[in-house]
């Protein structure tokens, strides 16, 4: 074997916080051969973020490498300056960053950026430096490089601010590149997109790569071998091919098990848990829908309001047409999933079942009974409001951090229940907690002092503790590591199986979508364009977008590809 | 050329509001204790045949939606009238001491800007350090003491104590000669004329109301910058800038101070237009014959003309300073423009 590109011995990371030094990484190791791409996978917590940033001699203020050596390029990286560091960063070694938009200079033409880092390493006059941005934003198969680069980052998609950051950090050629979870974010087609370019400009200029992402899935399809961490701690290191054939640590085993993808019905998926109940037998064709949509629309304007300075110029026209005409049936104790990518009008469909926001045209029927004439602020006081209830993407966000957990998922009961008294209310309260598994000592806590876990399971006892009869979720388990969105897509599962509550399940993973599902409707441009149980739109998809969605969902080495049967 | 196109409907936008000050100060005056037309009667035993007289002569004996009638037409043909303290049009008043607050208080922004922008990125550069502390100190100090106080502690300091400062008494010293009214601002019009001694003198007049201006305003300024720049230090994007291989002070100069500058901008328009018209106490402390103290003596007078042609010079600055920040804000920053 030849010369390691990178080798990391006994890492050691602390971070000093209010409560006391806590430990970050406690003694890594691992080499890295040239050109060799790198996984490493673990949840978040786990440390992966912390090595890249360590390499890089990024880390905060707060954090101190406490023992240990990288030794790259005959140098070790942890002894080194931040004056070394700088002339090695953007040169010899680069990183690829999450969140692509935020990442860059929001107010600096993205062809200045990647001219920053060509400047800074070798400067050349400004026609090279010139002819080498456009030749590195070509390099990331981006049409129109002379437009692109005078672009700033909120012109562009995520994608192609994604492509922007690669080209950053590709420019100087570099030996070594970390890429911490480079594609999180990103719709499935656009992340296949995107790491196609990337692993393709990467073995061109035979740059060793660390590639760190949650997605197991993702990281069998291109590294080589894979380092999983767990706690700030390597807990496996193996070739690809090994690893998910024979993964020897437990946690490797559970995460891969965690792992959506891996398995076909969801009373697999983290088998170590209590045992779902059996699924309800499917008599329920003729049931009343509980909900029903006729041609709902929905169109925004493209054009500003109108204001003083306007208000003689005849109205713009241009519209968006973001939902149109989309017709939807679900029946008690369904699941529907909904799909589709970003833009697609996926969350503007689920808002206006919802009532947080007005149609245009078209009829949503609850129970039978038609509520779109009804406005979205008078609905939100009314007894049918109970009937729907929503679950939310973040549940920290989705949480009042000033609302003790009782209060939380008390507040929707004040509003749509108000006479009903303190013991009751209580009760109430107590019996939506045990139904997701929310221990009973946690209601006096605040959000902050949860768990992710836990927090996605207040989000939902908030939901249920009125009863609903059909629950909207918004993509509810994307901000949640894959363990914890094992456990919760069974809650939801238990749910349904037991109490019989619809679900519409908006998400953009079809893995996820798959095994929650009964039916599937693939969204594309505001229209239904499939729409059919999960198995045939798997298995026989008959649109060409259905198509391309199924072949970008990235798929643990050897399982069978999707769809082909 | 769109953006002139622009600025022009911002302007015509800000006629509405400008109306609806001219209409309030109106009423604001008329229902204000104290009548003209005694006050500038002869005497206190003036007989109400002269009162009346003067009332008339006024205009003050008609209905008043009229008087608002004949105010607003004139205000539309130029015509802001006559104060009764000066003899002089409130055209012509007002003319005169605008450029005297206008030199103070720009003096006074740029020297605040000197001492708000470093202070400010210091303190964000290096949080919870010495430095920060001083700057928090200092700013607190800034708001908390007067600007009587803080104006009468420095001409205490540099004219009694130490004779560097020139007497506080106006934009010149009474001996010395005039430049020549050309812009009115008296640095503009000593250096047009290359009378240098007379800069200095302008400029060593002009020195010390500044800086008590500028402490005054020092905290709003240095604490947004400070907060503005600790956010955009803390945001990705400048880890990306580290992470490529800029020198420490090219992230903070290139990356972080341009993001940041953009919420002070906002900031300073706000502090120009209250500066420009809140200063009396600065401009009483050091006799400066600025529009502040020029309206403050006619209110106290019941003297209208000139209190409302002052409203209405502000209102008109404040418009114009924000359309300024904004199209200032559109160059600073793309995804905003000029609407």
């Amino acid at each position: 074997m030849t010369a390691p590109l990178l080798s990391v011995r006994d890492l050691s990371v602390e971070f000093r916080t209010r409560s006391g030094i806590v430990p970050a990484l406690k003694h890594v190791s691992f080499d890295l051969a040239p050109g060799e791409m790198l996984g490493i996978v673990g949840e978040s917590g786990s440390g992966k973020s912390v090595t890249a940033f360590t390499l890089l001699g990024l880390l905060d203020r707060a954090g101190r490498v406490s023992s240990g050596q990288a030794m790259f390029g005959g140098q070790d990286l942890l002894r080194l300056g931040q004056g070394a560091l700088n002339e090695l960063r953007g040169a010899a070694m680069s990183i690829v960053f999450q969140n692509p938009r935020t990442a860059l200079n929001p107010i600096r033409p993205v062809g200045v950026q990647i001219a920053d880092v060509i400047a800074r390493h070798d400067a050349g006059s400004t026609a090279t430096l010139r002819a080498r941005v456009l030749d590195a934003l070509r390099q990331m198969r981006i049409a129109e490089p002379e437009r692109r680069a005078s672009a700033y980052p909120y012109e562009l998609s995520g994608g192609m601010c994604q492509r922007i950051g690669i080209a950053m950090a590709l420019a100087c050629a570099p030996r070594l590149l970390i890429a911490d979870e480079p594609t999180t974010g990103l719709d499935v087609t656009t992340q296949a997109a995107v790491m196609d370019v990337f692993r393709d400009a990467v073995r061109r200029g035979g740059v060793g790569t660390i590639f760190i992402t949650h997605d197991l899935a993702l990281a069998s399809e291109y590294c080589d071998r894979i380092l999983v961490m767990q706690s700030g701690e390597v807990v496996e290191d193996a070739p690809v091919a090994e690893i998910f054939t024979r993964p020897r640590h437990p946690y490797t085993r559970r995460l891969l098990r965690s792992t959506p993808s891996s398995v076909d019905v969801i009373d697999d998926l983290s088998p170590d848990e209590e045992p779902l109940p059996p699924a309800p037998p499917r008599g329920d064709r003729l049931a009343a829908p509980v909900l029903e949509v006729r041609g709902l629309s929905k169109s925004y304007a493209f054009a500003r309001p109108r204001g003083l300075s306007n208000f003689w110029k005849p109205r713009d026209t241009a519209m968006l047409r973001a939902v149109d005409g989309v017709d939807l049936v679900i029946r008690p104790g369904e699941a529907v999933g909904l799909v589709g990518e970003s833009g697609c009008g996926k969350s503007t469909l689920s808002r206006m079942i919802n009532r947080l926001i007005a149609a245009d045209a078209g009829e949503v029927l609850l129970q039978g009974t038609p509520i779109q004439r009804i406005s979205p602020g008078r609905f939100a006081s009314l007894p049918q409001r109970r009937l729907i209830q929503m679950v939310f993407q973040d549940p920290t966000e989705s949480l009042n951090p000033r609302f003790s957990v009782f209060e939380a998922i008390a507040d929707p009961v004040g509003q749509l229940l108000p006479h009903e008294g303190r013991a009751a209310l209580r009760a109430r309260v107590e019996r939506a907690a045990t139904r997701v598994g929310l221990p009973l000592a946690l209601l006096p806590r605040y959000p902050h002092q949860l768990s992710g876990g836990q927090k996605a399971r207040v989000g939902i006892a908030r939901a249920m503790v009125v009863e609903p009869r059909l629950l909207v979720l918004d993509e509810p388990t994307s901000a949640l590591d894959v363990s914890v969105q094992a456990v919760v897509l069974r809650l939801l599962t238990r749910l349904r199986r037991e109490e019989g509550v619809a679900q519409l399940f908006v998400s953009h993973d079809l893995n996820v979508v798959r095994l929650l599902c009964d039916r599937i409707i693939v969204m594309y441009k505001g229209k239904i364009v499939e729409s059919g149980t999960a198995e045939q739109v798997f298995n026989r998809p008959a649109h060409d977008y259905t198509r391309s969605l199924l072949a970008a969902i990235p798929r643990l080495r050897g399982q069978r590809a999707l769809g082909a049967t | 050329m769109r953006v002139l196109r622009r600025i022009g409907g911002r302007l015509l936008a800000s006629l509405p509001a400008l109306l609806g000050v001219v209409v309030f100060t109106f009423l604001l005056m008329r229902v204000l204790p104290g009548d003209p037309a005694v006050f500038f009667s002869s005497g206190p035993n003036a007989g109400q045949a002269e009162i009346d007289a003067v009332r008339k002569d006024l205009g003050l004996d008609r209905p008043i939606p009229e008087q608002l009638l004949r105010y607003l037409y004139d205000v539309g043909t130029g015509n802001l009238g006559r104060s009764l303290t000066t003899g002089q049009t409130v055209v012509h008043d007002l003319g005169e001491r605008l450029p005297a607050s206008l030199e103070l208080t720009l003096c006074a922004l740029v020297l605040a800007l000197g001492l708000a922008l470093p202070l400010g990125i210091l303190a964000a550069v290096r949080p919870g350090s010495a430095i920060d502390h001083a700057v928090r100190m200092v700013c607190t100090l800034g708001v908390c003491v007067p600007t009587f106080v803080s104006g009468l502690l420095l001409v205490y300091v540099f004219y009694v104590q130490f004779g560097i400062a020139p007497d506080p008494t106006g934009r010149l010293d009474i001996f010395a000669a005039s430049p020549p009214d050309i812009t009115g601002f008296l640095l503009i019009d000593f250096a047009l004329v290359g009378d240098w001694e007379g800069w200095q003198a302008a400029a060593a007049q002009l020195v010390l109301p500044a800086l008590t201006m500028a402490l005054f305003v020092l905290a709003p300024l240095a604490r947004m910058t400070r907060a503005s720049m600790l956010s955009v230090l803390g945001s990705d994007f400048i880890r990306t800038a580290r992470s490529i291989g800029l020198s420490r002070w090219r992230v903070v100069a290139v990356y972080g101070l341009r993001n940041a500058i953009l919420p002070v901008l906002t900031i300073i328009g706000i502090v120009f237009s209250t500066m420009l018209g809140a200063n009396v106490l600065v401009e009483k402390v050091f006799s400066w014959p600025g529009i502040g103290s020029y309206a403050l003596d006619a209110l106290l007078a019941s003297d209208y003309a000139p209190v409302q042609g002052f409203v209405l010079l502000m209102a008109a600055v404040f418009v114009m300073v924000n359309l300024l920040i904004d199209v200032l804000y559109g160059i600073a920053d793309p995804r905003v423009s000029v609407a």
